[in-house]
C-alpha cells in the first residue's frame, strides 16, 4: 500500500517497520515530527529529554540494554549532543543506534546554517542522506542495519526540503526484533583513557571496512545517461538534478560518509565533464579533489543557502549544460509590478510574551534572548531583545554582561523558555547562584514548546505519549538552586510586571520572575474582541507599539482599529492606551 | 489530464495553506498520480507568509515549483498572489480569495500595502479569478473553511472528477468538520 508522507512521517514508519524500540530527541525544525508520529505506533517507547545531550545518552543506554533505537535532533542540536557522540562512536553499540539530524541549508527556522555531514566524517561514523521520503524510510532500516553489522552509530541527515516534502512511500509491515542480550564489556564501554586507545583503533578498523561497503551499498547507485555530462549528487540535490538534465549521467550517493572511492573513481572516468551538485558545504567535492579528480562543484554552485531548481537550472545555463532563456523579457515585465511589503513571522493576537517584551523596552533594559517563539521579540515594533545566540545562552550571557561591567545587572535581564530553561537554562542559573551574580532571568512559562508546535515538556505534566507526568515546578527548582527572589507573575497584567521587573533589576541579589500564562494558541477561552471608541482615540497610536497583528491604523481617519475575527481579547491594548479608547465588544453595550 | 499538474498555494500562516495542500496532495493520490508536496513550515506558521507547493504527475523529482512552472496558483490573500505570481505559467490560472491582511511592516508604518494588487494581476494573468472565500466560508459555518472554498473554486477548473475530491476531502479533514468542509467545497464549485 502507497501512502503520502513527509519524509519526517517516513522516518517514523521506517523506525517502527525495522523494530525500532526507542525513540528520544528535542524537537526542533525541521526534526519535531519524526518522534511525534512514531510515538503513535503500538509497542514502542517514545519521549522528549530535556536536551539533546540528554536525549542521546538515554539512546546510547537503550542501545546497550539491547534496544533497536532513533534519537533526533536538528543541526544545532547535535552540537549540544557532540559530547557523547564521539565517545559512541569508539565505544559502538549493542542494539542499532540511529542519530537523525534534521540540517536546514536557507534557515527556514535555524539560527545558523550548519552541514552536519562533517559530524560524521568528525565522529568517524558512517553518513546516509536520503532524497524523498520512500528513500527516508528505507534508510532508516538500512541504518539500523549497519550500525549493528558494523558495530557504530549511524547519522542519517535530512534537509528541511525532505523533512517538510511529503512524497508516494510504499508501507509495509514491521519485522520482529528480539532484544539483544545486555553484556557487561567495561573494555568497550568503559572509556578510560586506557579502553579507550584500543577502541581508537577499531574505529579506524571500522572505517575501513565501512569504505568498501559503500562501494556497493545500494543507496549509491548510478542512473547512466550521456556520457558526455556526469554529475555526483546526494539527498535532495539529486531531485533537481534529474529533473533538469534528464539525459545526463549521475551517481547519487545515499552514503556520502565514508565516500565510495573505487564507485567514484570509475564513474569520474567515464565520463567527460564531472560536477558535483550538493547544498551548503563542499563535502564530497573536497574529498574528490583530494583524490586528484577534477571536478566543478562549488565555483559554480553557491555553499550558501538552500537550492532549488531555478537555481540549479540558471547554474547550468552559466555552464552551458542548458540552453539559456528569454529571462531578461520576464524581468522587464516583473519591473511594472507593485512592491509586495515583507510578511515575516510575528508573536501571535494574544501571545503572553508580548506584555513582557513591550515592558522591557518601555524601561529601555539590556535584554540577552534565546530560541524559541519569544525571539521574534527583537523584530520591530518590539525590538526589546539585544541577543541571541543558542538555547540556553541567556542567562549565562547576563552573567557575562556583569562579570564583564559590574553595573550592567541594573539594567539588564534575561529572557528564556519554559522548555529552553529545561533544555539548557538550569546550569546557567546554577552558574549565577554559584558565582554570586545578581542577574535577573524572566522565565516566559507559557506551558508548552510553542515554537515547534506544542510538544510538551517537563513542566507541563504530560509527556510525549500523552500520559501524565511530574509536572516540575520552576519556582520550587530555582529556589532549591539557591535564588532567594522568585516571583511569578501574569504577563498580561502590564503594570503589575513592570514593578516586579524594576524591583528584581534593582535587588542586589540575583533574582528569577516566572512569567506565566498559556501559549495564545493553546488556551481555548477567547475573550471577547476589544473595540475602538472613535471619539476617544486620539490616534497617538501607542497601541501600535504592542505589534499586534489584531491592531492596525486608519490612516485617513487618524484612528487606531481591531480586527474582531482575529483578536482573542487580551487586553493589552486596552493596558497602553492613555484615553481608554479600547474596550472590550459587551463592555460598552452592557 | 496533462502529463503533469504544478500548484502553488500561497497565504498567511494561519490561514490552513498546509491542510489544503495536503487535501490536494490526496487528490493527486486517488488519482493515481505520483505526487511530491513542499510544506516549509517552523517559523512562519507564526502569520508568516506561507507557500506550499503540490506536484503531481506520471514521475516527479523535485518536490519545488520552479518559477514560470506552475499551472495555477491558489492565493488565500492579496498581497500573497503579487509576491508568488512569478511562479505562475503565462497560460496558467491564479485564484485569489479577496482579503487583505496588513503584515506587521504596514501595520507599524514602515511599508505601504499596495492597493492596485488585483488590477494588475489581473493584467499579467488572463486567467484571474477572483472569490470572497471567507464570506462564503462563513455562509457555510466556519470561517475557517474558506481554504476549502477556494480548493472548490479549483476543482472546478481541473479535469479531475469530483468524486475524487471527496474522497480525499474526507481522508484529510477531522470527521466533526467534514460536513461543513463538503459544503465549503460545494460553494467554491458552484461559483
Amino acid at each position: 500500500m502507497k501512502e503520502l508522507l513527509s519524509g519526517n512521517e517516513a522516518i517514523a514508519r521506517g523506525a517502527y517497520e525495522a523494530g525500532v524500540k526507542v525513540g528520544v530527541g528535542y524537537p526542533g525544525t525541521p526534526s519535531t515530527e519524526v518522534l511525534e508520529n512514531f510515538a503513535k505506533y503500538p509497542g514502542i517507547y517514545a519521549q522528549w529529554s530535556p536536551n539533546e545531550k540528554v536525549s542521546l545518552e538515554v539512546g546510547i543506554g537503550a542501545s546497550l540494554a539491547g534496544a533497536r533505537v532513533l534519537v533526533t535532533m536538528k543541526h544545532v542540536g547535535v552540537n549540544v549532543a557532540a559530547d557523547p557522540l564521539f565517545t559512541l562512536a569508539y565505544t559502538g553499540v549493542n542494539g542499532g543506534l540511529v542519530l537523525l539530524t534534521a540540517d536546514d541549508p536557507g534557515m527556514h527556522s535555524s539560527q545558523d546554517e550548519q552541514d552536519n555531514r562533517y559530524y560524521a566524517r568528525f565522529a568517524k561514523i558512517p553518513m546516509l542522506e536520503p532524497g524523498d521520503s520512500q528513500e527516508a524510510k528505507e534508510m532508516i532500516g538500512l541504518a539500523l542495519e549497519i550500525s549493528e553489522t558494523f558495530d557504530t552509530p549511524v547519522m542519517l541527515r535530512t534537509t528541511t526540503r525532505v523533512a517538510h516534502s511529503k512524497s508516494l512511500v510504499e508501507i509495509s509491515d514491521p519485522v520482529k526484533v528480539e532484544l539483544k542480550p545486555y553484556q557487561k564489556n567495561a573494555k568497550k564501554y568503559v572509556m578510560v583513557p586506557g579502553n579507550a586507545k584500543l577502541r581508537r583503533l577499531a574505529v579506524e578498523e571500522r572505517m575501513k571496512k565501512l569504505a568498501e561497503y559503500s562501494e556497493s551499498v545500494s543507496v549509491n547507485f548510478i542512473d547512466r545517461g550521456d556520457r558526455k555530462v556526469g554529475i555526483i549528487t546526494s539527498g535532495i540535490s539529486y531531485q533537481y538534478v534529474r529533473e533538469l538534465l534528464p539525459e545526463a549521467s549521475i551517481l547519487k550517493l545515499g552514503m556520502t560518509n565514508p565516500l565510495p572511492e573505487k564507485l567514484i573513481k570509475d564513474f569520474a572516468s567515464g565520463v567527460e565533464k564531472l560536477f558535483v551538485v550538493e547544498e551548503l558545504e563542499p563535502f564530497i567535492e573536497e574529498q574528490l579533489k583530494i583524490w586528484g579528480i577534477e571536478v566543478t562543484g562549488k565555483d559554480l554552485f553557491p555553499a550558501i543557502g538552500e537550492f532549488n531548481t531555478d537555481l540549479i537550472k540558471d547554474k547550468f545555463i552559466a555552464a552551458g549544460l542548458l540552453p539559456a532563456e528569454e529571462a531578461q523579457k520576464e524581468a522587464a515585465a516583473a519591473g511594472e509590478a507593485p512592491v509586495a511589503p515583507g510578511r515575516p513571522p510575528v508573536q501571535c493576537p494574544g501571545c503572553p510574551h508580548r506584555g513582557v517584551f513591550y515592558t522591557l523596552r518601555s524601561l529601555k533594559l539590556v535584554v540577552t534572548g534565546d530560541i524559541g517563539c519569544y525571539t521574534l521579540g527583537a523584530a520591530p515594533p518590539l525590538e526589546a531583545i539585544d541577543t541571541t545566540i543558542c538555547m540556553g545562552a541567556s542567562i549565562g550571557m547576563a552573567l557575562g554582561m556583569e562579570k564583564a561591567v559590574p553595573e550592567m545587572h541594573k539594567k539588564t535581564v534575561a529572557v528564556i523558555g519554559d522548555s529552553t530553561f529545561f533544555h539548557s537554562g538550569i546550569t546557567g542559573l546554577v552558574d549565577v547562584v554559584y558565582n554570586q551574580g545578581n542577574s535577573t532571568v524572566i522565565i516566559l512559562d507559557n506551558r508548552t514548546t510553542g515554537m515547534t508546535g506544542h510538544q510538551e515538556n517537563p513542566g507541563t505534566g504530560r509527556n510525549l505519549l500523552g500520559q501524565e507526568a511530574p509536572a516540575i515546578d520552576i519556582e520550587k527548582l530555582a529556589r532549591a538552586l539557591g535564588i532567594n527572589r522568585v516571583t511569578t507573575v501574569d504577563p498580561l497584567a502590564l503594570e503589575e510586571l513592570k514593578k516586579v521587573i524594576q524591583e528584581e533589576v534593582a535587588a542586589g541579589e540575583p533574582s528569577v520572575i516566572i512569567a506565566k500564562r498559556p501559549c495564545a494558541l493553546l488556551s481555548r477561552e477567547k475573550g471577547a474582541a476589544y473595540q475602538v471608541n472613535k471619539e476617544a482615540c486620539n490616534g497617538c497610536k501607542k497601541c501600535q507599539r504592542l505589534g499586534c497583528p489584531s491592531l492596525s491604523f486608519l490612516k485617513e481617519e487618524k484612528k487606531a482599529m481591531v480586527d474582531p475575527i482575529t483578536c482573542v481579547g487580551c487586553g493589552l491594548c486596552a493596558q497602553v492606551c492613555k484615553f481608554g479608547a479600547l474596550t472590550q465588544r459587551g463592555e460598552s453595550n452592557a | 489530464m496533462r502529463k503533469s499538474l504544478n500548484l502553488l498555494l500561497v497565504g498567511v500562516g494561519g490561514q490552513g495553506t498546509i491542510l489544503a495542500s495536503k487535501i490536494l496532495a490526496q487528490v493527486g493520490l486517488e488519482a493515481g498520480f505520483d505526487v511530491k508536496m513542499s510544506e516549509i513550515h517552523g517559523m512562519a506558521q507564526r502569520g508568516g507568509s506561507v507557500v506550499t507547493q503540490v506536484r503531481m504527475g506520471e514521475k516527479v523529482f523535485s518536490p519545488m515549483v520552479a518559477r514560470g512552472a506552475a499551472d495555477a496558483v491558489l492565493a488565500f490573500e492579496r498581497l500573497e498572489s503579487l509576491r508568488y505570481l512569478s511562479y505562475l505559467k503565462p497560460e496558467g490560472s491564479i485564484i485569489i480569495n479577496d482579503q487583505a491582511i496588513a503584515p506587521v511592516p504596514v501595520l507599524i508604518g514602515a511599508a505601504e500595502y499596495p492597493e492596485n494588487i488585483l488590477e494588475y494581476v489581473k493584467s499579467r494573468c488572463p486567467n484571474t479569478i477572483v472569490v470572497d472565500a471567507l464570506r462564503e466560508a462563513v455562509a457555510c459555518g466556519n470561517a475557517k473553511a474558506a481554504n476549502v472554498v477556494l480548493l472548490g473554486v479549483l476543482a472546478k477548473r481541473l479535469d479531475l472528477e469530483k468524486e475524487i475530491w471527496l474522497k480525499a476531502l474526507e481522508a484529510k479533514v477531522p470527521a466533526r468538520f467534514l460536513d461543513v468542509n463538503r459544503a465549503a467545497f460545494d460553494a467554491g464549485y458552484n461559483l
